[in-house]
């Protein structure tokens, strides 16, 4: 366990040191402090290290993450895992606005709330939200699977693609082209296997799925006059 | 962009400190509005006694001639203190009274606050130079709200700097813009007898809390019906003469951060304005929600 404080080093200096530039990546681990609310802590890692961040982050935290598993043991800004392309980031209070948008894969786990626009335009990562997310979520989205074990705000799904939703609790609204769809026996596993890769004890019965109604795919002649 | 930083004590033990705790949070946010910055203080020490302050470009305008002229013409004892560009005038009498008097003078005197125990002291250039030409580390009180501002769509000015106050003791500060501003000032104007003194967008928003106070609203149900009347995005954060509130637009077009212990609460645009403060390793800390209002103390 190797311990870095930021306020010593500065945010280029943990990046650098985290990013493991020099080819000597191995399994190795890493507690920053020193945090104080500071953006783009963690970004751009590329190794299969864990990374533990003692207290709260700003914007843009652990953004195009490669195969490092980041914990961030506080909250989190917006942005949180922006575009990530592997590996896991867990935050153990709250995260800001468009958590985990752009992101290709991984896994992100958020165990409070997730505030508006949380997985927009997410590109085949997987995120679980412990609790509640705001308006907007999964806008545009694209891949992969977006878990809410608490209630969604308004809009949810709007205008999405492929990505699918899963809620436990209610969503304020659905937004254009987002329907409920039929939870299958594979649905029941796929929800069960993320629950169980998150920690988070919850029973895949009591969730229903959200996906695209795929009206919005194609250009309807009868809507030529609107143009 | 634009910063905003707000710390509302409700420890009184810690008024001493106020300034020493505010200005680490407002330099912080220096890279969010770094061509001018201002703050308002909360200072309840005049003994209630009316307290205006006022701005002049050149740092050697004759204030006492000023307090002089205004006592006599008012019947009133008149003392004035000067702060760089700004001047504070204490008098035994209603603020809007006074505000009255210095806008009827020509040319009418730049009044940055009126109230009983509100200051405002705004200026360009960097937040951590705007803080420390006005001794701001150094002032005590129950509450101060700043903003840095990174103008967008206007000059940058003094006057357009923020907090803008439009009523006794009320300040407001904004990070954002509204668009239907010109209607509702105007309406602000015509009908409800609201003066406004810049072409700024959130000085209209602070008319607008201002005349829902005057018609009897708690700051907390101004702020609700701001939600209906005002459209654009904003982050708000309001102070009152012994209330802070803070409000987001319905969408949460912009940033807010909140937390709360003990002895204080703390707002700002992001959370590393808050990292300074006394145990906030603590202190619950949560984003706001949107369209919803929130308050302490008597707002």
């Amino acid at each position: 366990m190797e311990r870095i404080d930021l306020k010593e080093s500065g945010l280029r200096g943990v990046n650098r040191r985290l990013q493991l530039r020099e080819g000597d990546a191995g399994t190795a681990a890493f507690e920053v402090t020193g945090l104080g609310g500071e953006h783009s802590v963690a970004a751009g890692l590329m190794h299969p290290i864990e990374v533990t961040l003692k207290g709260h982050v700003g914007y843009y935290c652990a953004g195009m993450n490669q195969q490092a598993r980041i914990t961030v043991e506080g909250n989190a800004g917006v942005g949180l895992a922006e575009n990530m392309m592997s590996g896991l980031v867990r935050v153990k209070g709250d995260a800001s606005q468009s958590a985990g948008a752009t992101a290709h894969g991984g896994l992100i786990v958020i165990e409070g709330n997730a505030s508006a626009r949380c997985g927009i335009s997410m590109k085949g990562a997987d995120i679980v939200v412990k609790g509640s997310v705001g308006h907007n979520s999964a806008f545009m989205a694209q891949a992969g699977r977006l878990v809410i074990c608490g209630d969604a705000g308004d809009g949810l799904g709007d205008s999405i693609y492929e990505a699918r939703i899963y809620l436990r609790g209610k969503a304020q609204g659905l937004g254009a082209d987002c329907v409920e769809k039929e939870m299958r026996e594979e649905h029941l596993k796929e929800l069960s296997a993320l629950l169980a890769e998150a920690g988070i004890d919850a029973d895949p019965a009591d969730f229903r799925r959200y996906g695209s109604a795929r009206q919005l795919y194609n250009f309807k002649v009868d809507n030529a006059g609107a143009y | 962009m634009c910063g905003i930083a707000g710390l509302y004590l409700k420890n009184p033990e810690r008024y001493g400190s106020l300034g020493q705790l505010f200005c680490p949070m407002l330099e912080e946010m220096s890279d969010r509005g770094p061509d001018s910055a201002g703050f308002a203080v909360y200072r309840g020490e005049s003994g209630g006694a009316a307290k205006i302050t006022l701005y002049d470009p050149e740092e050697t305008y004759d204030w006492d001639a000023l307090a002089q002229r205004m006592g006599q013409e008012l019947g009133l004892g008149v003392s004035v203190e000067r702060l760089s560009t700004h001047a504070v005038l204490h008098a035994e009498a209603d603020p809007a009274i006074l505000r009255d008097w210095l806008t009827r003078q020509d040319p009418p005197l730049r009044v940055m606050s009126a109230g009983r125990s509100l200051e405002i002291f705004k200026e360009t250039g960097l937040p951590r130079d705007v803080l420390a030409r006005f001794g701001a580390a150094q002032m005590s009180g129950s509450h101060a709200i700043g903003h840095t501002r990174m103008a967008t769509e206007s000059a940058v000015t003094t006057q357009g700097a923020h907090p803008f106050n439009t009523g006794d003791d009320l300040c407001l500060v904004h990070n954002g813009s509204l668009s239907n501003h010109h209607r509702v000032g105007n309406w602000l104007t015509r009908q409800a007898g609201i003066t406004f003194q810049t072409e700024n967008d959130s000085e209209v928003a602070a008319g607008y809390l201002t005349w829902r106070l005057r018609e009897g609203a708690s700051i907390a149900e101004a702020l609700e019906a701001a939600l209906k009347d005002l459209d654009g995005f904003y982050t708000f954060a309001v102070g009152t003469k012994d209330g802070f509130a803070v409000l987001r637009d319905p969408i949460a077009c912009k940033p807010a951060v909140l937390a709360e212990t003990d002895d204080w609460v703390a707002m700002a645009s992001e959370y590393r304005a808050l990292a300074s403060l006394p145990d906030v390793e603590k202190a619950k800390v949560w984003e706001p929600e949107p369209a919803t209002v929130y308050s302490w103390g008597a707002a």
